[in-house]
């Protein structure tokens, strides 16, 4: 068999991996008032490669023998995730040039997390897909920890990193256990193997590959993790974590359960039923009880991840319903990227006053900020799922789905949830509107943080009205 | 005019809108200026609203049953909206939703007049403006929605706006509680709805949100009957309905006045509009299941209301739970299932909408001169401290309570009427023992309006109002107010000024059943 190498498909994660080591090499030569340059540059890397994956739209193509493609899906993710990368980088800038952090090392560990996102997004068979999860993961470790003299940042780093370590070791069993199986990595001819009665080590090796995904996307019970490591980890960081890193567990999920393990769908449908559930309920009941919004956010990210897991339940009724499920979870994943990482941008401009973020300390933005304040309004009701806002449109797809798929009683969870999320989203949304501020001064936002927010706010404001602009994105789902 | 007839309701529904947008873009010390342009932008809705009128074909039949008819949907306008789940951008009015549609221009109108002069407490004239901006485009954008997404997406867009101006410039106190009762209420009732919707859509052969054609769908009875359960749930806390009215008195008491007249006046409409639009016609064999319920509710509604009306100290508590009564005569209407009954529903719809949005008005007044609401607190002897507004305020009550030859009789009168005979298949018996507890609500209802209007505007002035100068109606409330004043005799007079338009519309809608 020829080893193939397409080198213009796998243009971008060279770019993307150029760019890591010059970032890291030349923080050797810059002064310390200097070390932010890192952040430009890293931020030119990603453009480049961003204006390279869109050269690849429309194409299929195969490297490595079918393990690594760039189609449809691929291309959708990997742009959705470098633009994730220019927003957390702008976010980045200037938290991390004021709070005096270690700013080359930092660049270079959320540039190869986001590397290991493109090789997610293109990976087509279980080596690959591990390999890219622990990309994507183990700098994750390490900027959690950035925070190295506050307690809580450790405390962030080393649950996280054990609780993620834990999972990782289950899902390679769980791997391994596949490969013992079937005898192959690629998923395309695992699903094969997999085809006909399924025996008990088959079934068993699939949930514990689902184990390790559970805890990317922070999953129920695999979720513990998230409110402490958003806490104690540099905004920015928790922003990255909620949004990039669960996509990219998502996105190697759909992956792995709608291509892999399609034919045992029969098996881990239910097992995903469940787990949505526990997971949207209670991560919206302990949000109810958040007084310090990255918490808060920490839990509504969980209760978020359950309704992107709804789909996975309705799997392997039919072919028409598995790919609207497909659709409607990228759709999800795609506006949620939107809305949370607006609400963080947010978050990052109070957290430059008040690095405590308590939901008081949003009393009186609409005083002091209106337009950010608003734009926050606008970020929560779309988290929270009301029209007309991408936020709902994503409810709005799921639920179709479900009904499509005979599963009501999952759309109905999920409707009393969303509306359990209003009350907490309001708790923070009632002292910006409703409580007068201690004292009337302007509020300041950096350059770029503020450019974030507007882009957000005219994203959720667009994509509301016109949900066309995004739905009509993932058409290349072609399921097996 | 052929532009005209395709754009015209697209211009009624968002030029408020695009008023909101202008609103916020002005400086913020340009008081003035923000409350001109929320009456230019509502007034020139009112306009497109007006003109309209001229180009509707008053002897069209009603958007219901085959659809077939000629000019059944007038002013339709359909343009494709979101592909990837058919809604469509389907527009139009008939019968039925011309009159809710006006009335919402009007009030929308009036309540900006009103906030010329007055702007409740803590101000901020921009935020206040361009809320109720987007409020009115919800609530207008509601009656020509034909497309069940868009009818939803307008449905919900009245949420936001009407949370923050409860919460925001309510009554001090409550006004928080009130605010996200309401919202997380309805938002309950909404969301079963919206299953509801889903449901239609995957049940209907080819799938489509498009509410003229899902009433070709013939739903299986069993379907239907769960289908209308969502979209009961949605409607009837909505209206709102025994035993889901709890939010209402809270929300309308604690609304600043323009937000309860938006409230009493339009808001609870689109819960019963939603049962005549939606819920008959699509599922019309679940409503036969379902109206002797839905009339038991109302009934119930009715007497409870005026119950509790009696025992209310505070007048625009009064005012509000006087509101669930009257809505039940509505719901009574549409229970029966016939002609007369649904003539009697939108009627009625209209004249509280114009009365009690009017009583809203004038609580308001009369809380901003004597710095409460409390009746024993006023005291009585208003007829001489401010015998214009007490006029007013008895003339208005009166017609609440149903005199004839004013706007509230019809409603009520023809509701009790319908329900003597209701639409076939449903038990008379039942029927008529509503009636006469309706009856029953009617003379307590009188009871509890004159003895407020004898507490408020008779006796003689309390010690503590005397030596106070109050000042009577102002020149920007009479103009808020007349046309409101002669709206109530108007339809009062002359019934057929709704009755005619309805009717037609409301044959092809009885003519499923």
């Amino acid at each position: 068999m020829p080893f193939d190498v397409d080198y213009h498909a796998i243009a971008p994660e060279l770019i993307v991996g150029t760019t890591v080591l010059v970032v890291l090499s030349i923080d050797l030569f810059l002064s310390p008032t200097r070390k932010w340059w890192a952040m430009p540059l890293s931020f030119l890397g990603v453009v480049a490669a961003l204006v390279v994956e869109l050269t690849l739209i429309g194409q299929e193509r195969t490297s490595f023998t079918g393990s690594y493609v760039s189609d449809g899906f691929a291309v959708l993710f990997k742009t959705f995730f470098l633009s994730v990368a220019l927003v957390v980088l702008a976010l980045s800038l200037r938290y991390f040039r004021d709070g005096r952090y270690y700013q080359g090392e930092y660049y270079f560990l959320i540039l190869s997390s986001f590397l290991g996102m493109l090789t997610i997004s293109s990976s087509r068979d279980l080596l690959m897909l591990f390999i890219s999860l622990e990309l994507v993961s183990a700098p994750g470790f390490l900027m959690a920890g950035f925070r190295k003299r506050d307690p809580r940042s450790n405390e962030a780093a080393l649950k996280f990193f054990l609780i993620g370590i834990l999972s990782t070791a289950v899902m390679l069993y769980g791997m391994s256990l596949v490969y013992g199986v079937t005898g192959v990595l690629r998923l395309d001819e695992i699903a094969q193997q997999l085809a006909g009665e399924a025996s008990g080590v088959e079934v068993a090796a699939v949930l514990f590959v689902v184990a390790g995904f559970a805890f990317k996307v922070s999953s129920v019970p695999f979720h513990f993790w998230a409110p402490d490591t958003y806490e104690g980890s540099p905004v920015p960081v928790a922003a990255f974590l909620s949004v990039a890193s669960k996509a990219a567990g998502f996105a190697g999920l759909i992956q792995l359960m709608f291509f892999g393990f399609a034919p045992l769908a029969a098996f881990w449908a239910p097992v995903f039923a469940v787990l949505s559930i526990l997971t949207m309920s209670i991560g919206n009941l302990v949000a109810l009880q958040q007084r310090q919004v990255v918490r808060l956010l920490a839990y509504s990210s969980i209760a978020q991840a359950g309704y992107m897991l709804l789909p996975f339940a309705l799997a392997g009724v039919s072919p028409a319903v598995d790919e609207q499920a497909v659709r409607a979870a990228v759709f999800y994943i795609l506006v949620y990227a939107i809305m949370n990482l607006g609400a963080f941008a947010v978050v990052v401009a109070v957290a430059r006053e008040s690095p405590g973020v308590l939901v008081s300390d949003f009393a009186g933005m609409a005083r002091r900020a209106p337009a950010l304040a608003v734009a926050m309004l606008m970020f929560f009701i779309s988290l929270a799922g009301i029209p007309p806002t991408p936020g709902f449109w994503g409810k709005f797809f799921i639920f179709q789905a479900a009904i499509a798929a005979d599963q009501v009683w999952l759309a109905v969870v999920m409707v009393v949830n969303s509306v359990i999320s209003v009350w907490y989203y309001f708790s923070v949304v009632r002292p910006m509107f409703f409580v007068e501020p201690a004292e009337v001064r302007p509020f300041r936002a950096p350059a770029l943080v503020t450019a974030v927010v507007a882009l957000a706010g005219v994203a959720v404001l667009a994509v509301g009205v016109f949900p066309d602009l995004l739905a009509k994105l993932p058409p290349a789902v072609t399921l097996p | 005019m052929d532009w005209f007839d395709s754009w015209a309701i697209t211009l009624a529904v968002f030029l408020p809108a695009v008023g909101a947008v202008v609103v916020t873009v002005v400086p913020r010390d340009r008081d003035r200026l923000v409350r001109a342009l929320g009456i230019l932008f509502t007034g020139a809705a009112l306009v497109v609203g007006i003109l309209m009128l001229f180009g509707y074909d008053f002897s069209a039949p009603g958007a219901f049953g085959d659809g077939s008819a000629a000019r059944a949907l007038q002013f339709e306008a359909n343009l494709s909206w979101i592909s990837v789940i058919d809604a469509n951008y389907h527009i139009g009015i008939d019968g039925v939703s011309l009159p809710l549609l006006e009335l919402t221009l009007l009030l929308g109108f009036l309540c900006m007049v009103y906030t010329w002069r007055w702007l409740p407490e803590p101000g901020r004239p921009k935020a206040f403006v361009a809320l109720l901006l987007i409020l009115q485009t919800g609530m207008s954008g509601t009656f020509i929605a034909f497309d069940l997404v868009l009818f939803f997406v307008f449905w919900e867009l009245v949420l936001v706006p009407m949370y923050f101006l409860i919460g925001y410039w309510g009554y001090p106190g409550r006004r928080e509680y009130a605010a996200i009762k309401f919202f997380l209420y309805t938002l309950f009732g909404s969301v079963f709805m919206l299953l509801s919707f889903l449901a239609m859509y995957f049940r209907s052969e080819p799938h489509t949100f498009d509410i003229i054609a899902l009433q070709q769908g013939g739903f299986d009875p069993t379907f239907q009957n769960l289908a209308f359960i969502g979209l009961f749930l949605g409607f009837a806390i909505k209206v709102p309905m025994w035993p889901f009215h709890t939010w209402l008195p809270d929300a309308h008491t604690e609304a600043p006045t323009v937000g309860s007249v938006h409230l009493a006046g339009i808001l609870l409409k689109m819960g019963t509009y939603g049962f005549v639009r939606i819920a008959l016609p699509v599922l019309p064999d679940a409503a036969r299941v379902w109206a002797p319920w839905i009339g038991v509710l109302a009934v119930i509604a009715i007497v409870y209301a005026s119950l509790a009306c009696l025992a209310q100290r505070d007048l625009k508590r009064l005012i509000a739970f006087s509101s669930v009564g009257h809505m039940g005569f509505v719901m009574l209407g549409i229970a029966t299932l016939t002609d007369v009954g649904i003539n009697a529903a939108i009627f009625g719809m209209v004249a509280h909408g114009v009365i009690t949005g009017m009583l809203f008005f004038l609580a308001g007044s009369v809380h901003e001169r004597y710095h409460t609401r409390e009746i024993a607190e006023i005291g009585g002897g208003m007829l001489q401290k401010v015998p214009f507004m007490a006029s007013i305020l008895a003339f208005t009550a009166i017609a609440s309570l149903g005199l004839p030859g004013l706007a509230g009789f019809w409603g009520e009168v023809m509701a009790l009427l319908s329900s003597y005979s209701p639409a076939e298949g449903l038990s008379v018996t039942l029927f008529r023992v509503l009636m006469v507890f309706g009856g029953i609500g009617t003379i307590l209802t009188a009871g509890y309006f004159l003895w407020m209007l004898q507490r408020v505007n008779l006796g003689v002035v309390p010690d503590r109002w005397e030596p106070k100068r109050l000042a009577d109606v102002n020149a920007v409330e009479w103009v808020a107010w007349a046309p409101l004043l002669v709206g109530i005799l108007l339809l009062g007079l002359v019934p057929g000024l709704i009755l005619g338009i309805t009717s037609d519309a409301v044959a092809s809608l009885t003519g499923l059943f």
